[in-house]
């Protein structure tokens, strides 16, 4: 990068950069960036109305979006932030510059707070001449449909008429240099602006709170615990692991999520060493890392394990494989999607022949950086100061003819015993809060791990010794092995703190008895309480079980309202924009 | 005068045995019930247990223990349809653990049904008109009966007082039904009474069989109350009465022991049910209703004597009972294999190892069993061994049922040594609340040992009646075995000898609480001797009699004494 400042100017920023702690370097970019801001906004000639609107599930898109707007207003633009919850679609029409930030959800559905507004653009039926915008898509390349809503978002928004001023990007689950390069684009485009240039000669950081473990230096959380809490006959592997936030500075709510960069196992790595022939100990460069070993990077930094289109491509375009090209290109016995069906990256290079002078370099460009994964928290900060817990279940299985297993569930079953650190950080969730007001009442409907959270809402009430009255709907297979957490619901229900349980376990008879079957069951009583004003949570599986919830819920509405299954959509759908139906599904 | 025992009032405030079972059941947070519950829900057919086996790791878990209910089926003679069958069948695969225990009291157990199936499960049995009422609690249980229809118009004539005793002493209580079958109460106008037994039931359980000699295999000695069937020209004249036996005791209470039954008389066919009923209103008047440890009828008829106890019957019926009619019984153990009826049907003994139908990777039996039930048109009964038999093949049937047991190898445990096909194991662990040790799991294991000493001593076919459980309080009934094993601590075993082979004699401490391992070189040299140096014809439990081993129990009161 060419700096603008002189030589004079370079080695006194220089002298005193190499005395900066991480903490006074970001102090010193805001300083920086202040600085410059004013000398821009008085150099811009048009300030821009400049609306920026996210739809969020996990909250990664709001805190971009946040940033974002703060950025634009430090550069003398006016700015507004704007949930997609909260406005309808007809509404952009009011717009000048529409920023948007949207992340994809499951199977390319948006999040589950922009359905609505989604659903309203789609149908179209308004004007959006004279309105420029862009779009920055966050997804996950792990999923067949990456980044499915920002597209249908970018087309929908030109096909109304809009002028895209910047093309869209795609960010996978490591978004921060995708985001900050579009940003950058946005910025040379709408108004010139100094103040950024300097930033990176600081190590990357960006004005931003001044904390000192994130996403980027992430916490070494010590293990405290870590225990099976499935039973010794149970189908399944679910535990509970309980680490140390000592010293972290972090601060969570129930409802946060907790996000762990993981490990590759051993055997999973040593296999794709094996494979491609190297040795561990050849030099490579990774992306915002630097220099380190191929052992090391297969080890801890590279996805090895997920596979996707992309790196597919890669690995074909290394190995030149005929057989690879034609599965990508859906010229095969099956389609791409059916054949990475429980298959990992080793059957990628076990399928391809790799080139014997392939590099270790051209092998790890192959793969993304391995993704941190999260976790929602099943623990209140109130009940357990310094400490955060998680509950997790295992996932192993065997396909095509090889055991395989979850990279962070199995790292944290298998490698993170008590005393082990584990790197963390956290990740806020606003769209799953317990009511402000704790006589509300609430219903949580949460089988299998979708228990964790509402452990840390349980506990809550029970710090604040809330008055509201509370609800939860556990299932999973069996009562005597999956039962998770039965000993402290058993204590929360005798002490008050949970006021009704119903239980449902699919494998204890004939037939299949599930959370939205005990839902019915108590159709009238639920109903009452949505009529007091409960808050209805659903946390676990998306693809089954939220659904048969969602549905379960309006069934429940319409025979026990008296209302058609418009009203009660149309009942549902007020509860979520007042923040009483809200999910964390996955 | 001693206050009585708190199950009393608990009895007589339980609104006929409903207490809070109902709500407890809806109770979802938990798989158990309270205590109280628990002792009512015995009046219903079941027991409250938890999985031993796994019982340390469950709070590490931040799991409750690994409750699951024991069900005890109502089944007077040990007799079922194929139909009444199937659906055991399908309720141990759907609703217990995949396995049906057959009792040594002619029953089935359903082991592992958890709390939220047990209405489920009762509703399902009522549809082939099976119920678990009385199966177990203070009450008169499953009236056994000798199982082996070949004296076929004298069987039927026995089977069917057994049908009518357990009728006739069935409680009349409605709560069973109410929350079992109904779901809710319902209010009724009627008074409810129980003209028998009254609000607190009887003090104790209460045990009723009907023998056909020259079998004992239902083991009259060891029982409350039994009818022994005196036949002339293949017809019942009338029946012998027996009272007072019972087993169980506990570890070093010497006020507490097993006692055989005193024969007080002869009834008629007709006067049978009276003199029942009355024996029951008897115990419920004069029974200990203070120390449950003394309240069994045997310590009511040990404290009055015979004799007195059967004035204050005599007075109670206001008639008298004959003098008792010549009867010889010669074994209680099952008659293995094939046997005709006069009736031109079959029927076939099988051994079932520890009563455990079971399909194992090896031996598919439970699928076998079924089925055979598929298409058999007889009955099912269980015996008092813990076996089974498959009565009344008609000759139709005969041919295909041949042919199922060949296919699943249901033949093949018949090979057994006579010690294995003459043993019975309680449950014991992992369920059994009251075991101290192993018996099902580890009897087996300690057979395989003997049998080699029997095989060089040249005794593998020499019936010796080999009997374990894993408390003193007898579900295995050990105390009238030639060899028996009562548990006393983990691994560790009183051993008994010296029991009548046709179950007439108590046995006697021989060695106490000795280690498993030492089992095996402590009975093989005794075992070699009788090898040797029997008399033609003698048992075993007589042989270490005479030889010295242990001396003779001639009755309940002397069973501790060395």
């Amino acid at each position: 990068m060419s700096s603008p400042l002189d030589q004079n100017q370079q080695a006194l920023l220089e002298s005193l950069a190499a005395t900066l702690n991480p903490t006074q370097a970001i102090w010193v970019s805001g300083y920086a960036a202040a600085l410059g801001n004013g000398a821009s906004s008085g150099a811009s000639s048009t300030s821009k109305n400049i609306t920026v609107l996210y739809g969020t599930e996990s909250g990664n898109s709001e805190m971009l979006a946040d940033k974002l707007t703060k950025a634009a207003k430090k550069k003398g633009h006016k700015a507004k932030l704007t949930n997609m919850a909260d406005i309808a679609a007809k509404d952009l029409v009011d717009t000048d510059t529409l920023l948007v930030v949207v992340s994809t959800w499951g199977d390319g559905e948006p999040p589950e707070t922009a359905e609505t507004f989604h659903g309203e653009l789609m149908a179209g039926g308004f004007d959006l001449t004279g309105v420029e915008f862009s779009v920055c898509a966050l997804g996950d390349t792990s999923y067949e449909q990456f980044c499915q809503t920002g597209m249908e978002f970018d087309q929908q928004l030109e096909k109304l008429g809009g002028k895209r001023i910047i093309d869209r990007v795609d960010c996978d689950v490591d978004f921060d240099d995708t985001f900050a390069s579009w940003e950058t684009s946005i910025w040379e485009k709408l108004g010139a602006s100094s103040g950024g240039a300097i930033l990176p000669a600081f190590g990357g950081a960006s004005a931003g709170p001044a904390v000192v473990f994130d996403k980027k230096n992430p916490y070494p959380a010590e293990i405290l615990e870590n225990v099976v809490l499935s039973g010794d006959y149970s189908a399944k592997e679910t535990f509970h692991v309980e680490f140390s936030l000592e010293g972290s500075g972090f601060h969570y709510e129930p409802g946060d999520v907790l996000c762990v960069i993981p490990q590759n196992a051993d055997d999973t790595s040593d296999n794709v060493l094996a494979v491609s022939k190297l040795k561990a100990e050849a030099e490579i460069e990774i992306k915002n890392v630097g220099k380190t070993t191929l052992g090391y990077a297969l080890k801890n930094l590279l996805d090895i394990t997920g596979i996707s289109k992309k790196v597919a491509t890669n690995i074909q375009a290394l190995s030149g494989s005929d057989e690879l090209a034609k599965l990508i290109a859906g010229e095969g016995a099956e389609s791409f999607k059916d054949w990475s069906y429980g298959r990992e990256v080793i059957d990628l290079l076990e399928l391809v022949t790799l080139p014997a002078d392939m590099t270790a370099q051209q092998l790890v460009d192959c793969f993304r950086a391995l993704p941190p994964r999260l976790y929602s928290i099943a623990s209140s900060p109130k009940a357990h100061p310094d400490e955060v817990h998680l509950t997790i279940a295992a996932v192993r299985y065997d396909a095509h003819g090889k055991a395989r297993k979850g990279v962070a569930s199995t790292y944290l079953a298998d490698d993170a015993k008590p005393g082990t650190k584990v790197n963390v950080y956290l990740h806020k969730n606003k769209n799953f809060r317990l009511p402000e007001n704790t006589d509300t009442p609430v219903i949580m409907v949460g089988p299998g791990t979708g228990i964790a959270p509402f452990r840390a809402f349980i506990e809550e009430r029970a710090e604040d010794q809330a008055k509201g009255e509370s609800w939860l709907f556990f299932g999973d297979q069996k009562y005597n092995e999956d039962f998770l957490y039965q000993l402290e619901l058993q204590d929360h229900l005798k002490s008050g703190a949970l006021t009704k349980l119903d239980v449902a376990f699919s494998r204890d008879q004939p037939e299949k008895i599930y959370v939205q079957d005990k839902m019915q069951e108590n159709a009238a009583e639920l109903w009452a309480w949505l009529e007091q004003g409960a808050h209805f949570y659903v946390c676990g599986d998306a693809s089954r079980m939220a659904k048969d919830v969602n549905d379960t819920l309006i069934s429940i509405i319409s025979t026990q309202g008296g209302k058609n299954q418009e009203e009660a959509e149309e009942y549902l759908k007020a509860l979520k924009k007042d923040k009483r139906y809200q999910r964390d599904v996955y | 005068m001693s206050k009585l025992h708190p199950n009393e009032a608990l009895k007589e405030n339980s609104n006929f045995l409903r207490g809070t079972l109902a709500e407890e059941f809806a109770d979802t947070s938990n798989g158990a019930i309270s205590a109280d519950s628990q002792q009512l829900s015995k009046f219903h057919g079941m027991y409250l247990q938890d999985d031993r086996d796994v019982r340390a790791d469950r709070r590490k878990h931040k799991l409750d223990k690994a409750y699951s209910f024991l069900i005890r089926v109502r089944m007077p003679g040990g007799s079922v349809t194929a139909e009444q069958w199937l659906k055991m069948d399908y309720l141990s695969d759907n609703y217990a653990n995949g396995t049906l225990k057959l009792t040594t009291r002619q029953a089935f157990q359903l082991h592992g049904v958890i709390k939220f199936n047990l209405i489920p499960t009762i509703r399902e049995m009522h549809t082939v008109a099976l119920d678990a009422i009385a199966a177990c609690g203070d009450v008169n249980r499953n009236v056994m009966c000798n199982p082996n229809p070949d004296l076929s118009s004298a069987h039927a004539e026995a089977i069917k007082l057994a049908d009518d005793i357990s009728t006739h002493l069935l409680p009349q209580t409605g709560a069973y039904h109410d929350i079992f079958l109904e779901g809710e109460k319902v209010a009724s106008s009627e008074p409810e009474e129980e003209k028998i037994y009254g609000k607190t039931y009887l003090p104790r359980k209460f045990k009723i069989t009907v023998a056909v000699p020259p079998s004992n295999d239902v083991d009259i000695y060891a029982h409350c109350l039994s009818f022994i069937a005196i036949i002339e020209d293949e017809r019942i004249i009338g029946y012998n009465v027996s009272v007072g036996g019972g087993m169980g005791m506990t570890h070093g209470a010497e006020d507490t022991f097993p006692r055989l039954a005193d024969i007080i008389g002869f009834v008629t066919p007709d006067q049978a049910i009276d003199v029942a009923e009355k024996v029951v209103l008897v115990q419920r008047d004069f029974g200990n209703r203070e120390d449950r440890k003394q309240s069994r009828l045997k310590y009511t008829v040990e404290r009055m004597g015979a004799d007195g106890f059967t004035t204050k019957l005599e007075e109670y019926l206001g008639y008298k009972l004959q003098p008792a009619r010549e009867f010889k019984f010669t074994h209680n153990g099952d008659q293995f294999g094939w046997s005709e009826n006069s009736n031109g049907n079959a029927n076939l003994n099988l051994f079932i190892p520890g009563g455990r139908v079971v399909d194992t990777a090896d031996y598919p039996m439970k699928t076998g069993l079924r089925e055979i039930a598929k298409i058999h048109d007889g009955e099912f009964i269980l015996s008092a061994n813990q076996n089974l038999v498959i009565a009344n093949i008609s000759p139709a049937n005969r041919k295909e049922i041949e042919a199922l047991l060949e296919k699943y190898g249901l033949l093949k445990a018949l090979d057994s040594s006579a010690m294995r096909l003459n043993s019975i194991a309680c449950v014991a662990l992992p369920t059994c609340a009251l075991a101290l040790t192993e018996s099902e799991r580890y009897l087996p294991t300690l057979i395989t040992e003997l049998e080699e000493t029997l095989e060089n001593c040249g005794l593998r076919h020499d019936a010796i009646t080999i009997r374990m459980t894993g408390c003193p309080n007898g579900c295995g009934r050990p105390f009238i075995s030639e060899i028996g094993f009562v548990g006393r601590s983990p691994g560790k075993y009183n051993l008994y000898l010296g029991g009548g082979f046709f179950g007439q004699r108590l046995n006697k401490l021989y060695k106490e609480s000795i280690a498993a391992e030492e089992i095996k070189p402590t009975l093989t040299p005794i075992i070699e001797h009788y090898a040797k140096e029997r008399n033609e014809g003698e048992r075993f439990g007589d042989f270490v009699i005479r030889t010295g081993y242990v001396k003779a129990t001639t009755a309940g009161n002397n069973f501790h004494a060395k």
